[in-house]
């Protein structure tokens, strides 16, 4: 119990510190560009909006920041985060519900597949310690995670698109063809979710693997893998139901703790691949100085990976009684 | 003596350690003399744009008809300013943080612990993007401020945990009982044995800001006037370089990082493996100093 409130209070500092970084930015900005964009907006767009979004960027407010802080807390709360200019006048947060379920998809499959064969490949190098697979993991994938995640999507669209034209180069799916409910569609979207998918899947995977390796080495030098090799037990079972499950807990905090690493990459893999997901809706409203968007998006994201952490502490702690005994 | 001694043996009988310095050597040497290694000015766009790699154009030209091998070349001294800069300034901060929150535990040790995992689990990237989508000042020095605001927390938490571990530890209590001021005994008791991972902790800052820096300037919000790998990937991918046929434009610069990413893992690797023994790959014992332990000569 007590464990557990301890993550919910984690959970909401976090939050309302990701809130207030929200809403300071902006403030603290020399020569607040969301002025300049207001006065191009201003006569174009219905007073109540305008209201939401001067309260959200200091613009144009007579009230002390105190009072505005909390006006744009409540805001923010009841999901009113103001119009879109470059989608202009649909609201912010029916703009991004049109892009999240691609991200959703993308990011959430890859990222459960990378992180399945990493610990997978992890746990099987550690037991071959010294192994082939051992001796050309590591070195392998710390060149990987050297090169940055855009360009091994840059890499995988030259060779696999463009060169080889084995997968289509950009987007969510066939220009051409209509988004319908049909087998064909369906397909479409598949095949132009591989290369995106795979960039996520080759980046994020050397992780997973250098950290089940390490979690399993510590744990296959514990007395009870020795007892259970003395006992003559089959290889496959010490590695999986004695050594992997508790070297496999520790990596699922881990998980937690790099999903914000995935998620800044999946960003930029999405931008490279120009799929419609909130990553590349980020940085359109970026260029597009539609900064109500991109701090919704901002904030989208931050909470997307917070409750995510959250759920795998407490999946954690359901599963290890360890992390629930220490304070 | 002993020292130096020490320390060249570790680089000597680490792969890791001999292959990632020498690689840091060699970028070194260029970014200490661009000129000498760039065959021609990288800004300057006087040559037929658009071709592909020949002798005088090792890596060919760009669109606008300057020089990619020479781009690349110059371009070393940005990303190894950015390395060293952030990883030194993130190393301060997480050492200050990490170690001042164990060494003086309760409440200050909360506080900080706390602060360390909101920063740690808010994502940078976006964080980045936002602060930089304001700051119209497209400055080297904001980008700095802003890897290190987001690149101190993992260090941090790090530096914590193996300063936790010395705190009952008898050294420290002996310093504590001579009277030793906190600065004292922070600096030169808890620092000296934790060298390595704090080294560990420059290097694996100093990739995240190479990375972090690169992929700004990619989706150009760095200066995108700037001589730097991250701004030639900008403008290959503005002028399409991929489905144009120039391939290298874009490729070449990505290659680049890598090696600079790849000689900071390797390094931060190797001094983990010294910190950490455990994770030190295993030698197999050589016949023949197995015989001499044995004493059998034959």
């Amino acid at each position: 119990m007590k464990f557990l409130l301890r993550r919910v209070g984690f959970l909401l500092i976090a939050l309302w510190a990701a809130l207030t970084l929200n809403f300071f930015i902006p403030r603290l900005m020399p020569g607040n560009p969301a002025q300049a964009m207001m006065a191009k907006f201003h006569g174009h767009v219905n007073p109540l909006a305008l209201k939401a979004l001067e309260v959200a960027f200091g613009v144009n407010t007579h009230q002390n920041l105190i009072s505005e802080y909390f006006q744009y807390l409540g805001n923010t709360l009841t999901g009113n985060l103001g119009v879109s200019v470059s989608y202009f006048p649909l609201s912010v947060t029916s703009v991004i519900a049109k892009a999240l379920p691609w991200s959703l998809a993308l990011v959430g499959v890859a990222t459960i597949f990378a992180f399945a064969i990493g610990t997978v490949l992890g746990a099987i190098t550690a037991w071959r310690r010294g192994g082939i697979l051992d001796n050309l993991m590591p070195p392998v994938f710390i060149v990987v995670s050297a090169f940055p995640y855009f360009w091994v999507g840059l890499l995988s669209i030259w060779l696999f698109a463009l060169t080889l034209g084995w997968f289509p180069l950009l987007g969510g799916y066939d220009e051409t063809a209509t988004p319908t409910f049909t087998w064909g569609f369906i397909v479409n979207i598949l095949w132009h979710a591989v290369l995106p998918a795979f960039t996520i899947i080759i980046t994020s995977i050397g992780g997973w693997i250098l950290t089940m390796r390490n979690n399993m080495l510590t744990v296959l030098s514990e007395d009870y893998v020795k007892m259970a090799r003395a006992k003559g037990l089959k290889n496959k079972r010490i590695i999986w139901q004695y050594a992997g499950r508790n070297a496999f807990l520790p990596n699922l905090t881990g998980f937690a703790m790099s999903l914000g690493f995935v998620i800044s990459g999946a960003i930029l893999v999405e931008y490279v691949y120009n799929y419609p997901g909130v990553g590349f809706m980020l940085l359109q409203a970026v260029v597009n100085e539609d900064y109500a968007l991109m701090q919704a998006l901002f904030l989208l994201i931050t909470v997307a990976v917070l409750v995510s952490i959250f759920i795998s502490d407490i999946l954690t702690a359901v599963l290890d009684p360890r992390t629930r005994v220490q304070t | 003596m002993n020292r130096v001694k020490k320390i060249w043996k570790f680089f000597t009988s680490s792969k890791k350690a001999a292959v990632g310095s020498l690689l840091l050597l060699a970028l070194l040497v260029v970014t200490a003399f661009p000129t000498f290694f760039a065959p021609y000015d990288p800004s300057a766009e006087e040559y037929i744009p658009r071709q592909g790699p020949s002798i005088s154009h090792w890596l060919g030209t760009t669109a606008f008809g300057q020089d990619i091998l020479s781009q690349v070349i110059v371009g070393t001294r940005q990303s190894m300013l950015i390395a060293l800069v952030v990883g030194l300034f993130c190393t301060i901060l997480s050492v200050l943080v990490g170690v001042s929150a164990a060494y003086f535990g309760g409440a200050i040790d909360d506080f900080l612990a706390m602060a360390t995992d909101v920063i740690l689990v808010i994502p940078t990237f976006p964080l980045i993007i936002v602060i930089t989508a304001y700051a119209k000042a497209n400055n080297f020095w904001l980008l700095v401020l802003v890897l290190v605001i987001t690149g101190w927390s993992y260090g941090a938490r790090q530096l914590r945990v193996q300063a936790l571990s010395f705190r009952n530890r008898d050294f420290l209590q002996s310093a504590k009982a001579r009277g030793e001021s906190s600065w004292y005994v922070i600096i030169f008791e808890m620092l000296p044995p934790m060298t390595s991972l704090i080294v560990a902790n420059f290097l694996g800052a100093a990739l995240y800001a190479v990375l972090a820096a690169a992929a700004l300037q990619f989706v150009g919000l760095g200066n995108i006037n700037t001589q730097s790998w991250g701004t030639m990937l900008y403008w290959a991918q503005n002028n399409e370089a991929l489905a144009t046929g120039m391939p290298l434009w874009a490729l070449a610069p990505g290659i680049a990082i890598a090696v600079l990413g790849t000689s900071l893992a390797l390094l931060n690797y190797a001094f983990d493996e010294l910190a950490n023994p455990a994770l030190r790959p295993i030698r197999t014992l050589k016949l023949s100093k197995l015989s001499k332990l044995v004493g059998n000569k034959s």
